[in-house]
């Protein structure tokens, strides 16, 4: 085949990405203002000033995955309302470009609003703080969760942009499919924010969400064509 | 020429007698040859329902997952309404076993759910993933675009079944005793062979039920034919979209 070599595409299709999202902010600042919302929620749901251990690690999981909903959701909407599908798929270029530059935009969106959201849990709700070294296992773990929200979200929007009720496939099919990475990541997570003081990382739980990664960056790889083949 | 020569449902009674006939002999040997478990007593019968459906609920949706793999190898219409039947009458079966799992877990804990029973919470989250493939079939129009999306579902949804079993199992402490190991590893001979007769009898339900469902999609299709041959309208066409894919008499 001929025309720009896969990576060169994936990169041409990010920037372009990002490029909308700079000059025009909407998913970002979406997400953002979700999360924060959110907090407020849990204030007054859970009835806490603050939060620690298992809980903690349940509101910040349930945030960000609710968050990066939003983000699925409008993954190819844009896409699809102003032909960019069209385009691209009228460009001699591999298929799979378009999957590896859509997960990669999805990634990059989950870690700025965790740039944003993170922060403001630890202000907001979190009890005591972990310190410095412990942050660097949450970022561990928000990297291989993101990962999987990425790989798992862009497969389903790509589904749902094409069904009649998107919003409705986008949540449905994506909710349950996310359950692994959320076990995963709130039992990693718990121990760090627990009020006792930050335990070790659980080696065992990071290993299943990177698993989860492969099995689902592998299975999107292989059928990422079909949903694109018209 | 005829519409069809290929008769659908020939051995379908056939299959229908057979699993009422090993499906009563398994009940009759847990009612009447399997020893009364000494831990939970009469209520632990019920396993011989639960499991085998359970078991049979997983053979469906891998099928459901290998029918779908097909699908988008080949382009085989056949393979999509293969596919659609395994995953809808498996949907149902897993029901069926989500519904006893509860029953037991009322007889032996005294609760209708329990959370730290990792096959029986595993079997719900994959109900509800599986639960989204009928709505995500209504909601493409394009016959075809709806069997690739399906299959490509089929095939994401068959793989996290044991993923999300890996996730769920190591989540969950063990709290409870585990009389029974759910394989059948450590039952004791007469239970061992009650519970084999059990698995045989569900399984052949399930593909008699597959069977039927095929049978009824192909007769509905060869209806249609013969009236459009005679000229009538047709007013058994479905209208708008349909979540099963469509047959089109051969």
């Amino acid at each position: 085949m001929s025309g720009p070599g896969t990576f060169a595409a994936a990169r041409a299709v990010l920037a372009k990405e990002l490029l909308l999202e700079r000059r025009a902010p909407q998913t970002l600042v979406a997400m953002a203002l979700f999360s924060g919302t959110a907090y407020v929620i849990f204030h007054f749901a859970l009835q806490r000033d603050s939060v620690s251990g298992n809980l903690a690690s349940g509101v910040l999981w349930v945030t960000v995955l609710l968050a990066a909903l939003l983000g699925v959701g409008r993954l190819f909407v844009a896409d699809r309302d102003e032909g960019g599908l069209d385009g691209f798929l009228l460009a001699p270029v591999d298929r799979t470009a378009l999957l590896f530059a859509k997960t990669l935009t999805l990634f990059t969106f989950l870690l700025a609003l965790e740039i944003v959201a993170v922060p403001l849990f630890d202000i907001l709700l979190l009890g005591p703080s972990p310190g410095i070294g412990d942050w660097g296992g949450v970022l561990l773990v928000l990297v291989l969760a993101d990962l999987g929200i990425a790989v798992v979200g862009t497969l389903v929007a790509a589904i749902a942009v094409r069904t009649r009720s998107r919003d409705l496939i986008t949540s449905i099919l994506a909710l349950p499919l996310l359950i692994p990475v959320v076990i995963g990541a709130s039992r990693a997570t718990a121990p760090i924010f627990a009020a006792a003081g930050a335990g070790s990382l659980p080696g065992r739980w990071l290993a299943v969400l990177a698993l989860y990664d492969l099995i689902f960056a592998l299975l999107a790889w292989a059928l990422f064509d079909f949903l694109v083949e018209d | 020429m005829p519409t069809s020569t290929k008769l659908y449902g020939t051995r379908l009674s056939a299959w229908a007698i057979a699993a009422a006939i090993v499906l009563t002999a398994a009940f009759v040997l847990a009612a009447f040859y399997a020893p009364i478990e000494a831990d939970q007593g009469f209520s632990q019968k019920i396993f011989y329902v639960h499991v085998p459906l359970a078991i049979v609920t997983l053979i469906g949706f891998v099928f459901g997952g290998v029918s779908a793999v097909q699908y988008l190898r080949s382009g085989d219409t056949r393979h999509d309404l293969r596919s659609y039947t395994a995953i809808h009458q498996s949907l149902i079966f897993c029901l069926g076993a989500l519904i006893t799992g509860s029953i037991w877990a009322k007889a032996a804990w005294g609760q209708w759910w329990v959370w730290d029973e990792p096959t029986l919470v595993s079997f719900l989250i994959v109900f509800l993933l599986y639960a989204t493939y009928q709505p995500l079939r209504f909601s493409i129009e394009d016959p075809e675009r709806q069997a690739r999306y399906a299959a490509v579902f089929a095939v994401v949804a068959g793989a996290f079944i044991p993923l999300n079993f890996i996730a769920v199992r190591l989540a969950d402490p063990l709290i409870h005793p585990r009389v029974l190991s759910k394989s059948g590893g450590n039952l004791p001979g007469d239970m061992k062979l009650t519970f084999y007769v059990a698995i045989i009898g569900m399984l052949l339900l399930f593909i008699t039920l597959y069977k039927y469902e095929m049978t009824a999609k192909h007769s509905r299709a060869q209806v249609r034919a013969l009236k459009r041959r005679l000229g009538a309208l047709d007013q058994d066409a479905p209208r708008g979209r349909s979540a099963a894919p469509s047959v089109t008499a051969s």
